[in-house]
């Protein structure tokens, strides 16, 4: 039988705002264990919680961004259950009355279609602490750290519109292009920025009725993404297809045993009691704030894909895959600008500095070369100072901190040779040279002499020093050759 | 000393006819003599008493002392008071000492009051009787054997057997009031967002409100003038300017029509009770005072809306109490679901313990519709009642309790008989309006409460009538024989 | 409405308290006592009322986005049942 495989996406999206969505604390990552865990999230009796302005806003920019209806009176609700990390035993989110409403994303495949996916909502809520069982700690104890325990979260529920794990990495993908162009989250995935949950089931091909889903919690790479997906829709399928039937029930998928396995411990008995907060009172948000935002809303990832192609005559191909990246968007533009020559910076861009900023685990921000080192040497590429080659050399010496492109260019003497009498001079040198391989030019049959001009370019720039311009020596060679004929 | 009011204290301090310290020393003493008697207080805290008195009688010496500069008073065991053990009635906190202050201490602070130490309470606030406390129960000063009412059972014998002017309460559902009531002084539940919230141990968060009790209505004045404040910890807390309680209290109430239910005066009101309020009402008519009969059609389901609120709201706030961060945790846990059920419930009391699983029930899934979506909905049914009524009346009275204290015991079985008591108090909480018992008769020997229910701060309106009411009665000003 | 034992058993788990067994009888009696209480809720007409949580509706205050706190851990930890370099800790969690 064929199956279909039906997916749909929980997304907690950990806002960039400085402190914690009830309290003043901070929410930066990293610090020495609860020393950013204060009254109010430790759950200390008798305090209360007072709503974070900016992780409102941003919720409310994140529904501007998809398109989505903003829920103008929303309402934070208790979810009761009792875990260490969870300090007052209940989480405080929002159920019945989110902040964002219906919305939805754009994914592009790598077949070039397109596909909207449907948000069905998106709302408010508090992460939780963090527990640790392994490391030095007491026989049979777990550590609980709870600085984390309040930092804004925005939950994204997408529909189940995905069907395949390829659709939903391209809708995770996107989401964090969204988030990350519109700065409300630093998007730093192996920090749990971004985390998602899966839900997957599986149905005969065709059918319209939904299998049982399974959800895997708690995924924080689009490699494990993939992964847990795949596995599970194909342990569903055997499952299946053995006569058996699948659980819902909440999954664990460990990317580095690659091995899944349900949580049926913590499901027993759940029943979270879900009841309107009384400590806090309904959010109201007026239209002229949903406008002053949506005026300041930064630029999207599409509508800056559709501006790049328009602006820099960009191919699809490549605008798509700058303008996913704000941080890379903004670089490209300034070496684009700074250079004049949008075609070459976004190669580079996209090329030797993607590259090197991977290997060396830097993003754009963090970049040894600057934008405007990298635009000062495009220039001298397009101005034929220095050939691709030669550029290879500057790059990796801006890199190292040696300066911008014409110091560098300087100091190496890596000046490319673009006089025309001069490089005459060295070509009808190399001819006079090598006779015996202009004779083997002209005896060759006319359609292979080309594969030959290679021979004569190797000792021209050898004879240059690499520093001949290889558009003209070609040119140059040809005619005197040609002219031998 | 301990029979003066709280405005005649302020008035000696200032005049020098006593310090700060010796009046502080004075309390502290009869607290140490009597206390046994009735254990009304349960933390005293002599040593920084003394040195905030001392600081008191320098800044009255200076000239620069605030307006409660000097006076002391206790704070229900309910506020978290930095350094100072804060137990809520509960073996769960029998050992938690606050790293800070609630909102309310820091108010009193700030003005120059003296703490005298914490009052005992029924446990978690969660009773009406104040024999719940994991400390034992307070006894009424007026009858050992009686009860004080509750949950602010103990600030309230405390004022009754004078060992302090003046105490902090709450009241979630006639906390204040019904303890007022059955000791025979004065109590104010303000308007719901009037004092903040912010460092008092929740009990129900939609209806628990802090208020003054005192002997008189002027003292409840200058208490709330204190304890009244916009905070902005408090998301619930109304930012509304703080009238001076204190400016109204001599207007004529000439003219004020007082609205009277009839669904207050039905049966199971104790007729020496409704005597002792219907002449309290005729002295106030010879006042000037118009009587207006009215009725709240809906009072009858204030208290099982309650009764689903309440717990609801409650079994969600006690959640934290899990023995991870503080408080009680038992001991040698064999694993992590034995630490929470164990340290909870030898943590709890009974009657903790039942109202979080009535709490829980009404919540679950199935029967959060049927329950609290409904109480939510007849909440505003009662709200609605209390609006209509004061289209066409300044006040509402009528008895806060249905009879005066009852014996120890007497109602043990049956919780529900206990929940009863509070029929007349509860409809306030509910709909945020602020309520105050007077003392007003004695019915065999024991005090009688008077209820004015006030329109949404309206507090001084309440305490312009109350203090004229007492200007013209005295039973503010008995005491029990034992402690004069 | 009368309360069963199975699902005082099932309230008891999900609040985290034990109930011993002497006494779970008792506790079904008079919890089945305020339900009936609570039961005369459904004689109410409440059609076209809404659910309120609140007796004034206000709107919900916001706080600016600005660090306001200082690390109390040590404070914090004084008081916390168990503690060790840090972090407070509990009986293991089965993950």
């Amino acid at each position: 039988m064929n199956w279909e495989t039906v997916i749909g996406l929980e997304v907690h999206v950990q806002l960039a705002t400085k402190t914690k969505i009830f309290s003043a604390a901070s929410t930066s990552f990293g610090a020495t264990p609860n020393t950013q865990a204060c009254a109010i999230h430790l759950a200390m009796p008798g305090t209360l919680p007072v709503l974070n302005k900016q992780a409102v806003n941003y919720a409310i920019m994140f529904g501007l961004a998809i398109d989505a209806e903003i829920c103008q009176e929303s309402v934070f609700e208790r979810k009761n259950y009792f875990y260490p990390d969870l300090p007052k035993g209940y989480q405080t989110t929002q159920l019945e009355k989110p902040i964002v409403g219906r919305g939805s994303v754009t994914i592009q495949l790598a077949d070039g279609t397109e596909k909207a996916i449907g948000i069905h909502h998106a709302h408010l809520e508090e992460d939780a602490g963090k527990s640790t069982h392994e490391g030095d700690l007491p026989y049979g104890m777990s550590g609980v750290d709870l600085n984390r325990a309040g930092t804004p979260l925005i939950e994204i529920v997408s529909e189940p519109d995905m069907r395949s794990a390829e659709e939903a990495i391209a809708f995770a993908k996107k989401l964090h292009s969204i988030v990350t162009s519109i700065k409300i989250c630093d998007g730093e995935m192996s920090q749990g920025s971004m985390r998602f949950d899966v839900n997957v089931s599986v149905r005969p091909a065709g059918s319209s009725a939904l299998g049982t889903r399974t959800e895997t919690k708690n995924l924080n790479s689009y490699k494990f993404m993939e992964e847990a997906i795949e596995r599970e829709v194909e342990r569903q399928i055997d499952l299946i297809e053995d006569g058996g039937t699948v659980a819902q029930e909440t999954r664990l998928y460990n990317g580095d045993t690659k091995v899944a396995k349900s949580m049926r411990s913590k499901e027993e008995a759940n029943d979270y009691r879900y009841f309107p907060c009384p400590d806090l009172l309904p959010v109201l948000v007026s239209d002229e704030a949903i406008e002053e935002l949506r005026r300041a809303l930064p630029e999207l990832p599409d509508a800056r894909q559709k501006r790049f192609v328009s602006q820099y005559v960009l191919s699809d191909y490549d605008s798509e895959i700058i303008a996913s990246d704000s941080n890379m968007s903004a670089f490209f533009e300034t070496v684009a600008k700074d250079s004049s020559n949008a075609k070459l910076a976004a190669n580079w861009v996209m090329g030797e500095l993607s590259g090197a900023l991977n290997t060396a685990g830097l993003s754009f921000i963090e970049s040894p070369v600057t934008a405007q080192q990298l635009a000062g040497m495009v220039v001298r590429i397009s101005d034929n100072s220095i050939s691709g080659k030669m550029a290879k050399q500057v790059f990796e010496a801006m890199w190292q901190g040696e300066g911008n492109a014409d110091e560098i260019i300087q100091a190496k003497g890596l000046k490319q040779v673009s006089d025309s009498g001069a490089l005459e001079k060295i070509v009808a040198e190399v001819l006079d040279g090598n006779p015996a391989m202009v004779e083997d030019f002209i005896n060759t049959d006319e359609s292979k002499r080309k594969k030959k001009l290679g021979g004569f370019m190797g000792q021209i720039m050898k004879a240059s020093k690499g520093q001949a311009n290889p558009q003209q020596v070609n040119q140059i060679l040809l005619q005197k050759l040609n002219a031998l004929l | 000393m301990h029979n003066y009011t709280i405005a005649k204290l302020i008035k000696g301090l200032q005049n020098k006819e006593f310090s700060s310290v010796e009046l502080t020393q004075h309390f502290l003493d009869r607290i140490s003599q009597l206390n046994d008697d009735y254990n009304a207080v349960i933390t005293v805290t002599s040593e920084q008493a003394l040195s905030a008195a001392a600081l008191a009688d320098q800044r009255l010496a200076n000239g620069d002392a605030p307006a409660m500069c000097g006076v002391p008073i206790l704070h229900k065991d309910i506020f978290c008071t930095n350094g100072v053990r804060t137990s809520c009635g509960s073996k769960m906190l029998d050992n938690f000492v606050p790293p800070y202050d609630a909102t309310v201490v820091e108010n009193f602070a700030r003005d120059g009051a003296v703490m005298l130490g914490k009052t005992n309470m029924d446990e978690f606030a969660m009773g009406s009787s104040n024999e719940t406390s994991f400390y034992g129960p307070v006894k009424n000063p007026w009858a050992t054997d009686s009860v004080p009412g509750g949950s602010s059972g103990g600030s309230a014998a405390a004022i009754a057997a004078r060992l302090a002017p003046g105490a902090t309460a709450t009241d979630t559902g006639g906390s204040i009031r019904q303890p007022a009531a059955l000791c025979g002084i004065s109590g104010l539940k303000p308007t719901y967002g009037r004092v903040s919230r912010w460092g008092m141990i929740a009990f129900a968060s939609s209806l628990d409100q802090a208020g003054p009790m005192a002997r008189t209505a002027e003292d409840c004045a200058i208490m709330l003038n204190c304890m009244a404040s916009f905070d902005e910890k408090d998301s619930t807390s109304v930012n509304q300017s703080v009238p001076d309680y204190t400016a109204s209290l001599g207007n004529s109430i000439k003219g004020l029509k007082i609205g009277i239910p009839k669904e207050y005066f039905s049966e199971g009101l104790d007729p020496g009770t409704e005597i002792a309020v219907r002449k309290a009402l005729a002295d106030l008519e010879a006042q000037g005072a118009q009587l207006v009969k009215i009725s709240l059609p809906n009072s009858h389901l204030s208290v099982p809306a309650y009764y689903v609120i309440a717990p609801a709201e409650a079994s969600a706030n006690l959640s934290r109490f899990d023995g991870v961060k503080y408080g009680y945790r038992c001991e040698n846990p064999k694993d992590l679901q034995d630490m929470y059920c164990r340290s909870r419930t030898e943590g709890f009391g009974e009657e903790v313990q039942r109202r979080i699983l009535i709490g829980t029930y009404c919540l679950s899934a199935g029967y959060y519709d049927a329950y609290y979506g409904k109480a939510q909905q007849v909440r505003q049914l009662i709200q609605q009642d209390f609006s209509d009524a004061f289209k066409s009346v300044d006040l509402i009275m009528g008895p806060t309790c249905p009879s005066p204290a009852f014996k120890f015991g007497a109602k043990g079985d049956d919780p529900v008989a206990m929940y009863l008591e509070d029929i007349y108090t509860i409809a306030t909480n509910l709909a945020g309006l602020p309520g105050m018992s007077v003392p007003c008769g004695m019915v065999e020997e024991k005090p009688v409460g008077l209820q004015i229910i006030g329109n949404y701060f309206d507090e001084a309106r309440m305490l312009n009538v109350a203090h004229q009411f007492q200007q013209i009665t005295n039973w503010h000003n008995q005491a029990p024989e034992a402690v004069q | 409405m009368t309360i069963e034992r199975k699902e005082i058993e099932k309230l008891a788990t999900l609040s985290r308290l034990a109930i011993d067994e002497k006494t779970i009888a008792d506790v079904t009696g008079r919890l089945s006592s305020v339900l009936a209480l609570v039961d005369q809720l459904q004689s109410a007409n409440t059609e076209s009322l809404q659910e309120i949580s609140r007796p004034f509706h206000t709107s919900q205050r916001l706080r600016d986005d600005q660090v306001d706190e200082t690390d109390q851990r040590d404070a914090f930890q004084a008081i916390a049942p168990q503690t060790h370099n840090g972090l407070f800790t509990v009986p293991k969690m089965i993950e």
